[in-house]
């Protein structure tokens, strides 16, 4: 059967988050970016309406929908701004997603509540100032000593790490060596505040100035044994699953973007005059808005696709890599042409296609660069691992 | 406390809204249909009302099929059931006639304890249904509330006017208009729009409510829009240079406005 209407729960979630974006988001936000600032109050209304309880089960403080709620949620938001949409897809599919996924009974008890509420926020520290994409480059190394894991090593680029609410970091790091000679990757649960567990101070970024990111650095950082998230040497499978999600999740907010783009754009040559006309009455014009439009569409597609297979508990590999290579470009020259159809004022912070601009590229490197999407893609057609 | 929510659909303040040419009642195809701000907020505080005390809160509504969807989302925001008049025979009803179709369907729900409603939709803007079903009912009306608090079977509201702040209370069972000062209203969770879908919904006809429907609609309301015409575009102003009398010349003006 094919049918690409969404069920009416998911429209209503989409329209509430529309309103949601476009009354409390929209008049604040560039405000907060232009003071690099971390919107609390509007990661408060956002934990209100549940939007970090989306995916999970009522019993830990969930909304008992699903992956697929939280990327329209995600979509909406990042329709009007990428920060707060950042804010949520990493303390949801990358602070949460992972110790529900994955934690002991006890985990979940402790730390889903208040994630759910957004009244607290986890993250992911995977990525290392030495590595990125290559998760297998892990230098962070975690050792049992006694009762206690000792953690030495530094990691970057992490959202959501430094803010008043975080509550935790889940940390990738080396516990030992494989069977074969490899490293053996465990994940460990670090709460905020642990001795020996510094967070350095704010990035100055291109883009995604509202958002929390920070470098961090553990130095005989001592946490109980029992903070393992899943069972030892499994951090490195748990990390691939966390990433295919999330790739949807980052392909929901490059719609977003790719959207918004189209959003200002309609609202801007209905206004400006040049040569004693509307712009919008320019070929020109026209034909950028219409490709604009095409490209958001088809990366809508591509990532419902994928989620659509991710619900059904399908292989969806290399969907999801085909959805966040597509949304992600599709961001990328919305925000270049919606920015050239502004023209001087596009270059201006007071219009959102400018910060649209400068939040597009990173969506072309997070959670895997456009060329790994590219090589995940060849290895899942059967082509060689090439070098 | 049981209360009854009065909600209405109406066109989205963000779109462009317009009457039709032919009848000049709302074009409802012109715009994004909603469901009223000044809505939300009574349903909000029925709500916060309902936390504190216990109780159930009943939507009703009365409108168009499409209506469904202002009701739904109050149901998502939390409110337990509704009853939805919705009738081919409404379509033009004035305010006089809205007032006494609402009056029936609040009769239809059981043991209520206040009425709650904005205090004027953005739409129409008559600010006179409220008022008008007290009347009906037989009930005080306290209007314009932006406080409402309760102590057993008294309800005292601070009433914010033009003219400025009065405190007025009124035994229950009561009708209550609030004005947008009264709360914040939530937005609905996705647990709550998962409930709303099972919350029942009881739509009636108006011969249902026991009213003939010549009795309702356009061709029998009260009131009647002659003509109707765009807002004016906005004029550029006056521009006073300042030689020294700058500061008279703008007075002048504001008395000319009877502004002072």
């Amino acid at each position: 059967m094919l049918d690409y209407r969404l069920d009416e729960e998911y429209e209503a979630l989409r329209k509430t988050v529309r309103e949601f974006a476009r009354a409390e988001v929209a008049p604040v936000i560039g405000d907060f970016y232009e003071r690099e600032e971390f919107p609390y109050e509007l990661v408060r209304k956002m934990g209100a309406m549940g939007l970090f309880g989306l995916p999970f089960p009522e019993e830990y403080g969930g909304m008992g929908g699903d992956y697929f709620a939280l990327c329209l949620a995600l979509e909406e938001l990042a329709r009007v701004d990428s920060s707060v949409a950042i804010t949520l897809e990493a303390g949801v599919s990358l602070g949460s997603m992972p110790i529900y996924r994955f934690g002991t009974a006890e985990q979940k008890r402790r730390w889903l509540p208040e994630l759910c509420r957004g009244e607290a926020l986890g993250a992911f520290g995977l990525t290392e100032p030495g590595g990125g994409s290559d998760a297998g480059a892990l230098r962070t190394t975690a050792r049992l000593d006694g009762d206690d894991w000792v953690l030495r090593g530094s990691k970057a680029f992490i959202t959501n790490s430094g803010t008043d609410i975080t509550a935790l970091v889940t940390v990738a790091a080396v516990t030992g060596t494989t069977a074969d000679g490899g490293k053996e990757i465990s994940a460990i649960i670090v709460p905020s505040g642990t001795p020996g567990f510094t967070v350095a101070g704010r990035y100055s970024k291109v883009g995604w100035n509202a958002s929390d990111t920070h470098e961090l650095s553990f130095v005989d950082c001592r946490v109980p044994a029992e903070n393992l998230l899943g069972a030892r040497g499994r951090g490195y499978a748990q990390f691939l699953q966390t990433l295919d999600e999330g790739r949807v999740a980052i392909a929901a907010i490059g719609v977003g973007l790719a959207q918004g783009c189209v959003d200002e754009c309609l609202r801007y040559v209905a206004e400006r005059e040049a040569f004693g006309r509307k712009i919008g009455m320019y070929q020109a014009i026209q034909f950028k808005i219409a490709d604009m439009e095409a490209r958001a569409h088809t990366a809508r597609l591509a990532y419902y696709h994928a989620a659509a297979r991710m619900l059904r508990g399908e292989s969806f590999k290399k969907e999801a890599a085909i959805a966040k290579l597509t949304s992600s470009e599709a961001a990328m020259a919305n925000a270049r042409e919606a920015t050239q159809i502004f023209g001087g004022y596009g270059f201006m912070n007071e219009f959102p296609v400018g910060r649209f601009y400068r939040d597009a590229k990173i969506l072309e490197i997070g959670e895997g660069t456009s060329e790994v999407q590219r090589m995940l893609i060849a290895r899942e057609l059967g082509l060689p691992r090439s070098a | 406390m049981n209360i009854v929510v009065l909600v209405k659909q109406v066109p989205d303040t963000w779109s462009e809204r317009k009457l039709t040419d032919a009848d000049h009642t709302l074009d409802r195809e012109a715009a994004d249909a909603v469901l009223d701000e000044i809505n939300e907020r009574a349903v909000e505080e029925a709500l916060r009302i309902k936390e504190a005390q216990g109780g159930e809160v009943t939507v009703v509504s009365m409108g168009p099929d499409r209506a469904t969807d202002a009701i739904r989302k109050a149901l998502s925001m939390g409110a337990d059931k509704a009853v939805h008049v919705s009738d081919e025979a409404l379509h033009g009803s004035d305010a006089v006639q809205t007032a006494r179709v609402l009056a029936k369907a609040i009769g239809t729900v059981e043991g209520y304890d206040l009425i709650l409603a904005g205090n004027e939709a953005t739409d129409g803007r008559a600010g006179a249904v409220p008022a008008m079903i007290a009347e009906l009912l037989g009930l005080p009306q306290l209007t314009q509330a932006r406080k409402v608090s309760f102590d057993g079977s008294t309800v005292t509201v601070e009433r914010e006017t033009e003219e400025g702040l009065t405190t007025v209370q009124a035994s229950l069972p009561a009708v209550v208009s609030v004005t947008e000062k009264i709360n914040e209203p939530r937005y609905p969770s996705f647990k709550g729009i998962m409930a709303a879908k099972k919350k029942p919904v009881n739509t009636v006809t108006v011969a249902d409510l026991g009213i003939d429907a010549g009795e309702v609609g356009l061709a029998g309301a009260l009131t009647t829009v002659l003509e109707a015409a765009p807002k004016p575009p906005r004029t550029a102003g006056e521009r006073v240079e300042d030689d020294g009398t700058g500061g008279t010349k703008i007075a002048e003006y504001l008395v000319g406005q009877k502004l002072i």
